[in-house]
């Protein structure tokens, strides 16, 4: 058995040790926040913090998650009370068909949270292994380093 | 503050942004089959048997082929020529040939690997030269899917007459729209015999209509709902026919819900891309540059089936002059078909193709004539008054040299060039820096008569708490309609943005506007919905006898206007501007009601070693009429800027014996963000007298320029002229090494 905290919430696992963490959290838990778009860790859409830690949940088998803490986009905000981060993206237009955007924004949480450079160069190095077709990174650096900067 | 010209936020935003929003895996289907595709992994054969692995459970599964097709075994589109499945023959790798559903997703991609189809090879015609030349015929009886035709004056006898000539030959490659949802559907049979079919997708009545004759169901037993979309660029319009059929094909055999999803590489290697294309120019002109003749032959791939092909070649013709008056013109374009996966819709639809090539030659033209290439864009661009390749008279909204002056002077155009050829110069440096521009017209809407076939309708509903709801199958998927739509309705109704809502494109619950595509969206559903405000509020004064005036008299007016009804609506149908016509079969006349104008700078450095290149700055002004929402706009154009970069120097689709090589974003390669700067936009509003607001196209235009002025900046860095798209660090290296050869034996 594989216990970890998802989201804050106690979850215990008992499936195989190889199926990969973004089935367990879309298939098991219903958590359809976290997005699948390669299956082999180079698009980002799935990225999920685990202890705090961007990552790619298409990579992680289940096993190596026990006693581990998970976070995805869920736990962020909701559309009622969005998060700063969130209300940055919401008002910059960082998000377009938004398949891209609870992977990019759980980037971005892992870049503000390690306290990461705020310019521009640092926030593309950050966001660097999530790809996005829709906004050409325009809005999605600029909603960034609104949210780091702390401005509305 | 009035909603539009507005940067509000988006409708769809706060869903997106928390998990919330369902795109189509995301909905949970109980009871549903998984279904996968067996597919050919020849690119031309006859299908002799089918071998199933007797150790895989495949009394678990549920198996469809082409016999268990209700209907017609065709995927209805322009033509009826491609099946639903493979019937005995293949003609392209990835065909699809059977279904597999199995209530187990992990089982279901497993059968995959237990079943075995037996090919029997016929050799396949792969390439557009072998098309042409006719070495074997795969489709009708000369592998041409359409033939289109443009003439102006007698481009022969001026070209004999120029006092200059200059020809040059083009080449563009297929592109994968990359849209980070792969494609999904899921479809189910009600109690009651109706189809339904959720997914991701662009034209829902596409769909609709496809699904009619393969299950030979009536318009009213069938019904498409759209699922929350991750991107289209094209990618999203035709292909759901295919997918929706082969989904509800199983649902029908296995009488459960089914859910299809492809993964990245059977998305990447079976659904259509860019048509790959070969443009040559014959240019007559005169001594200092002015436009005499310009003779053009366009070809492109449209792979094995006809798809979209034929209109796909209708915009490329239309714009193969580029923005530019010239006096003699004649273009043939042709479409050939190849047994290679079908090449289909995507942003810009065959402008992108042939714009790359007149820009290109322009650059040819300028250092044949020893002149600046701005200065020859200037010469010749149109300008109201001016007349089209066609014959159609541009009568307003014509910023060509608008959007010229602004990137030039944007880009310091002059003084960096000057720049660029010291640094050049000078040894010592790590690299070669140049300054390329390129200018482009984008029609807005369907081509020609289009418009006229589709009789979109749109509009919007109210009920009798004045709640008002945007009716319009336009989908959203990333380009921002709901909102846009969203706004015109509040502006023209009088009431904020924020009390108008849009309805979920479902055709059981929206009227048909036609497909989201074709930059025409905003213009054209935006107007019916412009109409159907304005009869709304019509209705509402008469119904309280005075203009509404604050929310609570229009509160009171809805109530009355609804009466016994719970809601009433009010829709618009399309009429064609007074004044437009167009001859569809020798192409003569108004092809687009309006032209988008747009310009692209692009300062950038090669390395002198490597031979990479580092984009410096990227600038671009477009016209798009009217911005009704200044940030959607300003997203649509920094994010098809970034495609067109992505097409010119980095994505490259690998084929061997017709099948994609390279079927992964790992080594299909879309720009990062560190890949490219801030692509610095400047929106410019040359207002149509007949869109909404003076609202023009943006989507597809964005998509055209960046390719030719990334490759006229390595022309002016490097000295070296790639004709050929993407341009490659190897591609820069060969040309070098070519280059170096010829001084050598000079």
């Amino acid at each position: 058995m594989i216990r970890l905290s998802v989201n804050g919430r106690r979850r215990a696992y008992a499936g195989p040790p190889f199926a990969r963490l973004i089935d367990a959290l879309r298939e098991d838990w219903g958590l359809t926040g976290t997005k699948e778009g390669c299956g082999e860790g180079e698009c980002g859409a799935c990225t999920v913090l685990i202890d705090g830690e961007p990552a790619n949940a298409c990579l992680v088998p289940m096993g190596q998650l026990d006693g581990a803490r998970v976070e995805t986009v869920e736990a962020l905000g909701t559309p009622e009370r969005l998060n700063r981060l969130q209300r940055a993206f919401a008002e910059k237009g960082g998000a377009q068909c938004g398949i891209c955007t609870p992977g990019m924004l759980m980037a971005a949480e892992a870049h503000r949270r390690a306290k990461g450079r705020k310019d521009r160069e640092g926030i593309c190095r950050a966001l660097s292994g999530n790809l996005c077709r829709c906004t050409g990174y325009k809005h999605i650096i600029e909603s960034v380093s609104a949210a780091l900067k702390g401005k509305k | 503050m009035r909603p539009v010209g507005e940067s509000a936020p988006r409708k769809d935003g706060p869903d997106k942004l928390c998990g919330a929003a369902r795109y189509i895996d995301d909905h949970p289907i109980p009871g549903a089959l998984f279904g996968v595709t067996v597919r050919s992994r020849s690119a031309s054969g006859r299908i002799k048997g089918v071998r199933f692995d007797p150790s895989f459970p495949w009394a678990e599964c549920v198996v469809a082929d082409a016999r268990d097709i209700p209907g017609k075994n065709a995927v209805h589109l322009l033509g009826d020529d491609q099946p639903l499945l493979a019937d005995g023959v293949v003609r392209h790798a990835f065909e699809p040939v059977l279904l597999v559903g199995h209530p187990d997703r992990a089982t279901a991609w497993r059968a995959l690997e237990n079943v075995t189809l037996e090919i029997e090879p016929i050799e396949p015609v792969l390439t557009m030269e072998d098309s042409v030349s006719r070495k074997r015929v795969i489709w009708g009886d000369d592998n041409v899917f359409k033939t289109i035709t443009i003439k102006k004056g007698d481009a022969a006898a001026a070209l004999a007459q120029a006092p200059v000539v200059v020809e040059g030959v083009y080449r563009v490659p297929h592109q994968e729209q990359a849209y980070i949802e792969n494609q999904g559907m899921s479809a189910w049979f009600e109690e009651d015999g109706t189809l339904v079919v959720m997914g991701s997708l662009q034209c829902p009545y596409y769909v609709h209509k496809a699904l009619q004759p393969i299950f030979a169901l009536p318009a009213e037993k069938v019904r498409v709902i759209h699922a929350v979309t991750g991107g289209g660029f094209g990618g999203k319009e035709e292909y759901p026919n295919m997918l929706g059929g082969h989904a509800a094909l199983l649902a029908l055999k296995a009488k459960r819900p089914v859910k299809m999803i492809y993964d990245r590489t059977e998305d990447m290697q079976a659904t259509t891309k860019r048509h790959p294309a070969v443009v040559r120019h014959r240019t007559g002109l005169t001594k200092d540059g002015r436009l005499l003749a310009q003779e053009i032959d366009i070809l492109m791939d449209g792979g094995a089936y006809m798809t979209l092909s034929p209109v796909v070649l209708s915009r490329g013709i239309l714009h193969a002059t580029g923005p530019y008056e010239c006096p003699n013109v004649s273009v043939l374009a042709r479409s050939v078909a190849t047994n290679t996966p079908p090449n289909g819709a995507f942003r810009g639809f065959g402008a992108p193709q042939t714009l790359f090539a007149a820009e290109m030659h322009w650059e040819k033209i300028a250092s044949v004539l020893g002149k600046d290439p701005v200065d020859l864009r200037r010469r010749n661009a149109v300008k109201v008054g001016s007349v089209l390749a066609t014959g159609q008279v541009l009568k307003e909204s014509v910023s060509a040299g608008k959007v010229l002056e602004t990137a030039v002077k944007r880009s310091n155009w002059t003084a960096a060039r000057r720049a660029h050829a010291r640094w050049n110069k000078d040894p010592g440096k790590p690299t070669w820096r140049g300054l390329g521009l390129s200018l482009v017209h984008h029609g807005a809407g369907f081509t020609g008569n289009g418009e006229v076939y589709l009789k979109s309708r749109a509009g919007l509903a109210i009920d009798r708490a004045g709640r008002v709801t945007v009716l319009a199958g336009s989908t959203e998927m990333g380009q921002g309609a709901s909102s846009t739509l969203a706004q015109i309705a509040a502006d023209a109704l009088g009431v904020p943005y924020g009390s108008v809502s849009v309805e979920r494109p479902d055709t059981a619950r929206v009227p048909d506007s036609g497909p989201t595509v074709a930059s025409r969206t905003t213009m054209v559903v935006g107007g019916l919905v412009r109409r159907a405000a304005s009869d709304l509020r019509t209705a509402l004064a008469k119904a309280a006898g005075r203009a509404p005036s604050g929310a609570p008299a229009f509160r009171r007016a809805a109530r009355k206007l609804c009466g016994a009804a719970s809601e009433r609506r009010f829709l618009a149908e399309y009429e064609r501007p007074a004044g437009l016509t167009f001859d569809d079969v020798n192409y003569v006349g108004d092809a687009y009601g309006s032209y988008g104008f747009a310009a692209c700078a692009v300062e950038l450095e090669v390395d002198r070693t490597t031979f990479e290149v580092r984009l410096l700055r990227v600038f671009t002004a477009q016209d798009v009429g009217k911005a009704v929402n200044p940030r959607v706009v300003e997203g649509q154009i920094a994010g098809g800027t970034v495609q067109g970069l992505g097409w010119a120097l980095l994505e490259q689709c690998v084929y061997k014996d017709g099948a994609l090589q390279n079927p992964r974003l790992t080594d299909y390669v879309i720009p990062t963000a560190l890949d490219v700067p801030d692509i610095e936009v400047a929106i410019v509003e040359d207002p149509y007298s007949c869109g909404p607001f003076g609202a023009k196209g943006v989507g597809e235009m964005p998509m055209d320029p960046p390719g030719p002025a990334v490759a006229a900046a390595v022309f002016n860095a490097t000295g070296l002229f790639l004709p050929t798209l993407p341009i490659l660090p190897e591609r820069i290296q060969e040309a070098a090494d070519e280059e170096a050869a010829r001084r050598a034996l000079k």
